[in-house]
């Protein structure tokens, strides 16, 4: 998006007009909606059609609102729970009690950091078995007092290294996707940044799955893909496409229930906008699953994730 | 619109055999041994021991009882849901894997008896696009599930994958979370689901149901993990040990119930099985 640029200077022009109309007396306000109007058509232009890989690099963009960002302007009283009981506290999953308005609720957070330090502590929020095992640990807390879980996604990807191995990553996510299938309260997902694969699956089984609209979803990373496919990391825009990783695709795939809109650019153009569509959409599919009697929403939890999937039937004689 | 289109792969026959070649040579000790004596020998060198790849016939063979299987596989095929194109459309790299394994897709749904023991069996084929699990795998193994439960039998799967199909994109991470969900009713009725993992049970089908199993058997010789030496090394660039994702990592770190000769399983998976059902 190297037309960002322009879209920047435009901008601070706008700005330095307005000092000069405020500070000398002289009136600009005719050329300030000239320029005002100009910028809201580049920007129309810029960001209406965005590629597919354009929407990779803002689920990526480092000035992005990360799920702590959304925990302060959603939610009330947000209370940390730590550690698995048993190998540690991952900082890449935070889990804890929080209200969503009056109700209290689990969530479960991905966490990205922002600062080299913050990305240390937590592994550039790829999700270690800790992690997982801290929120199915906070499942069953949800499950004991019924209170509904709400999971944030936002990691590239579980976190793949030595420790992980040893702690069995792979069968840290498999007893998750086992829980959260039988989860015996509304859950809800919502795919905030980046839903990498497994590690984000490992959170993500719900009765509503949602996503941020310049949030994505996908089996594997386009550089991943590129590698192991096109033998080329470089041709990631090409896996990106090919993928079908983007919000709106995977809505026209039914994959996704809704996408939640983001102001024109992305989240971090106006993250309280995008907070408080965030938090309307929560409140709705909340009463709406809450509705449901529990039996029949397990039902239909488990019809949802029994039938997906497309294949073709043959005639069998 | 199906990708398949010769209906002669579906259901597989194990009497029909094609490999004409007589001898081959051991990619270990370099021997040229008789191929019907390795064949025999649950292909294994005879020479110095090691194990050849098993195709999902000739590991099915090699479990059960002679004569005992059936193929109750569903008759599904791969679709391309997201019109996937890398170097080849996604219809093209299933026709040829057809092809080169004359199955319909990477596993077969059998139903046969194991020392007498009626159970539901689900095989992987590595060969099929690396075994590699898209919707069909996924829908396969719960209608495999599926069928245990109707039958009151238990449930094996065999798994020999390198992770989920990267080609159906989201629809085969979710088979993850489908699968698992499935595994759940067959604990509800109290079956036994008995997890069998060779070489190779790595990536999404580890971290779903391969993992689930009540009682998790690895082959001698399997390579067990969620991501692979390639990945960590690109991502991260830490060391690892010699052994790592071996059979003996997994089962010295805890992920496994035990380790058994391939040249063991049947009699092995006989004895567990007896433990919760009868022979007939
Ligand atoms: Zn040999």
């Amino acid at each position: 998006m190297s037309d960002e640029r322009t879209l920047d200077l435009l901008e601070a022009k706008i700005k330095e007009l307005r000092e000069l109309d405020k500070t000398d007396g002289i009136n600009l306000s005719t050329e300030i909606a000239r320029l005002e109007k100009k910028l809201e058509a580049l920007r129309e232009e810029l960001y209406a059609n965005l590629s597919d890989w354009e929407r990779v690099k803002i689920a990526r963009h480092p000035k992005r609102p990360y799920s702590l960002d959304y925990i302060r302007e959603v939610f009330t009283d947000f209370y940390e729970l730590h550690g698995d009981r048993l190998a540690g506290d991952d900082r890449a999953l935070l889990v804890g009690l929080a209200r969503l308005d009056d109700r209290p609720v689990v969530l479960l957070a991905q966490q990205k950091g922002r600062s080299t330090q913050e990305n240390k502590e937590r592994y550039f929020g790829m999700t270690r078995p800790q992690g997982y095992r801290k929120a199915r640990r906070a499942m069953s807390l949800a499950e004991r007092f019924s209170f509904p879980v709400i999971s944030l996604i936002d990691t590239p990807g579980a976190y793949p290294g030595l420790e992980s191995e040893e702690l069995n990553i792979g069968g840290a996510i498999a007893e998750n996707l086992l829980a959260m299938a039988n989860l015996r309260v509304p859950t809800i997902a919502v795919v905030i940044g980046e839903g990498g694969s497994g590690g984000a699956l490992a959170i993500g089984v719900a009765d509503r799955v949602l996503m941020l609209e310049n949030a994505i979803y996908s089996v594997i990373s386009p550089e991943g893909a590129a590698t192991i496919l096109w033998k080329e990391k470089e041709r990631m825009k090409e896996a990106t496409a090919a993928l079908k990783l983007t919000a709106p695709r995977l809505l026209d795939l039914k994959v996704v229930d809704e996408v939640i809109p983001e102001p024109l650019g992305g989240a971090h153009k106006d993250s309280h906008k995008t907070a408080s569509s965030l938090k309307e959409s929560l409140l709705r599919h909340l009463a709406e699953v809450s509705d449901i009697p529990l039996k029949k929403l397990l039902a239909a939890r488990y019809q949802r994730y029994r039938s997906l999937g497309r294949y073709s039937t043959l005639n069998d004689q | 619109m199906a990708i398949f289109k010769d209906r002669h792969y579906f259901r597989v026959n194990l009497e029909k055999k094609t490999d004409e070649s007589l001898w081959m040579k051991c990619k270990s000790c370099g021997e040229l041994v008789f191929k019907r004596r390795v064949r025999e020998n649950n292909n294994i060198c005879p020479h110095c021991g090691e194990y050849f790849f098993l195709t999902a016939q000739e590991r099915i063979e090699s479990l059960i009882d002679k004569g005992s299987f059936t193929d109750i596989s569903k008759p599904i095929v791969a679709s391309d849901p997201l019109l996937f194109q890398d170097t080849k459309p996604y219809p093209q790299r299933i026709e040829e894997a057809q092809e080169k394994t004359a199955l319909a897709s990477a596993i077969i749904i059998g139903s046969v008896t194991i020392v007498g023991i009626p159970v539901v069996m689900g095989v992987m084929d590595f060969r099929f696009i690396g075994g590699s699990m898209g919707a069909v795998m996924g829908e396969q193994i719960c209608h495999g599930m599926e069928e245990a439960i109707r039958r009151r039998q238990p449930f094996i799967l065999v798994s020999s994958s390198g992770g989920a199909r990267i080609q159906e994109g989201l629809f085969s991470l979710l088979q993850m979370a489908k699968t698992a969900a499935v595994r759940g009713r067959l604990a509800e009725e109290h079956l036994p689901f008995i997890s069998i993992m060779t070489y190779p049970t790595t990536g999404g089908v580890q971290a779903s149901i391969a993992s689930l199993g009540d009682i998790i058997i690895a082959e001698k010789g399997a390579m067990i993990g969620f991501a692979g030496r390639r990945v960590i090394q690109n991502t991260i660039a830490e060391e690892l040990p010699s052994n790592y994702q071996t059979d003996a990592f997994a089962l010295e770190h805890g992920f496994i119930d035990r380790v058994v000769n391939r040249e063991d399983l049947r009699e092995e998976l006989g004895k567990v099985l007896g433990f919760f059902v009868e022979a007939q």
